[in-house]
């Protein structure tokens, strides 16, 4: 799985800056009903990280196929494509300081055109598009750069309030350097009128949050008579700087 | 004025919802074809040196309900104490063995396992060992930033004892809620989100 540290990049062993827990959305969101529940409610027990979350796996390129960042084609019968509108999702991986995060493992997942997921306990009536799979993946370049072409997904309905929809979105999953640096969240789209209706983005508090979420047009990066092209950059905790050991006296 | 530190903000955290499975482990959630198998299912092969053990567990509710759409990862080190990581600048880890597992909860009776083997110590940053541990990480519907905790060997009394990060925990009482118990070689973890036995989650 691993391949040995990138070449002639200094390895990371920095902790890692601490999580702004007022910029997360807190556990208990009791408008996302599930959050009741399955939120914990005794504090967090805060620690600076040892080298067990400093460290964390890295994934080689060799894990990726031709088609995991197309999912597009990824699912399809050969010769065939999902059905939906063509988009490519581009951007950059990088850490609070701005860095770019190369070698990062980028995952993500999505419903259909039509809002439906491909799920054994996904009850939506829309219909399965039989092309689409909705899961694909890519590890980033030496900048933190990474890309993949899929469909617009659909907006779906969802058993939380009567009414509840959430907007069109793709799940990402990253993983840095470090285990701590862990992240699921989702990319919304700019324009889209469910994204302030949303509660599940309204666990969010603070209105950039939501807007750090919401991928931008580009129509400089189209791919003409193809794909529109949405960029969106993921930040990733960034890493105290190793000025000087941090050890007891005399040890 | 001053200068700006020019910082950008870590990028918010959302629930990983309850169709994790498309993304993380596909084949799991029946699409298959696209990867050939799920990451993070195989941590060990026959030349992984160190114990072989089991770790098995549920993810509860506030109610003692086990999720069923839950996703769990671990990380640990190797029976020598170090990390498969570009990050571990001591010596090389063991090459057979990637300390990284993630294996969702059964989807009928909520069960996570992982196939893997005893860590070593590592130490704390003051140089003090810590006990042997596994670091878990926890997503689900309903969760809404992955929650970090760690699970310790109940068969470790003394290391238990002297581990700095479990020194740590003010309320004493709370400690069992990490500490796996043993029965041949599967160790028992479960996780509780709420309720009188939460588990201690840690910011870190
Ligand atoms: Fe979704």
């Amino acid at each position: 799985m691993s391949e040995p540290s990138r070449s002639n990049n200094k390895p990371e062993t920095g902790a890692f800056y601490q999580r702004d827990l007022d910029w997360h959305p807190k556990a208990f969101t009791p408008w996302y009903k599930t959050s009741v529940l399955r939120s914990p409610q005794k504090s967090l027990l805060s620690l600076d990280g040892t080298i067990s979350e400093i460290t964390g796996p890295r994934f080689g390129h060799n894990i990726i196929g031709e088609l995991d960042n197309d999912l597009i084609h990824n699912f399809a019968r050969p010769g065939e494509s999902a059905i939906g509108p063509r988009i490519v999702v581009y951007g950059r991986v990088v850490d609070e300081d701005g860095r770019g995060v190369p070698g990062a493992l980028v995952e993500y997942w999505q419903a259909n055109a039509g809002g439906r997921y491909r799920h054994r306990k996904e009850g939506y009536q829309a219909a399965l598009d039989p092309n689409f799979g909705g899961c694909g993946r890519s590890i980033t370049d030496e900048n933190g750069g990474y890309f993949f072409r899929t469909i617009q997904p659909g907006p779906y309905p969802w058993p939380n309030g009567p009414n509840d929809w959430r907007p069109a979105h793709i799940h990402f999953s990253i993983f840095g350097s470090g285990f701590s640096q862990r992240l699921i969240t989702q990319m919304y789209f700019e324009g889209d009128p469910m994204i302030a209706m949303c509660p599940i983005v309204r666990t969010l508090n603070d209105p950039d949050a939501a807007k750090a979420l919401t991928a931008k047009l580009d129509m400089q990066e189209t791919l003409p008579m193809d794909s529109r092209a949405y960029k969106f950059d993921i930040v990733l905790r960034g890493r105290r700087s190793t000025f000087f050991e941090n050890r007891r006296e005399g040890n | 004025m001053v200068q700006s530190l020019n910082r950008l903000k870590e990028s918010p955290s959302q629930t990983a919802g309850p169709y994790v499975h498309i993304g993380l482990t596909p084949n799991f959630a029946e699409i298959t074809g696209v990867y050939p198998e799920d990451l993070g299912i195989r941590m060990v092969n026959d030349k992984t040196k160190g114990e072989r053990i089991v770790v098995k567990g549920r993810v509860l509710d506030g109610t003692g309900t086990p999720l069923k759409d839950a996703l769990v990862e671990i990380w640990q080190a190797d029976a020598d104490g170090l990390y498969n990581s570009p990050s571990e600048v001591r010596v090389s880890a063991d090459a057979n063995f990637t300390g990284w597992g993630r294996c969702p909860s059964g989807m009928d009776d909520g069960v996570f396992t992982f196939e893997t083997i005893k860590p070593g110590r590592v130490p704390y940053p003051d140089g003090r060992l810590q006990a042997p541990h596994i670091t878990f990480w926890v997503v689900a519907r309903g969760i809404n930033i992955g929650l970090h905790t760690r699970m310790y060997f109940g068969d470790e009394e003394a290391s238990n004892a002297e581990d700095p990060i479990l020194n740590r925990i003010e309320h004493r009482v709370r400690v069992p809620t990490l500490i796996a118990q043993r029965e041949g070689n599967v160790y028992t973890f479960d996780i509780h989100l709420q309720g009188e036995k939460e588990t201690v989650f840690f910011d870190i």
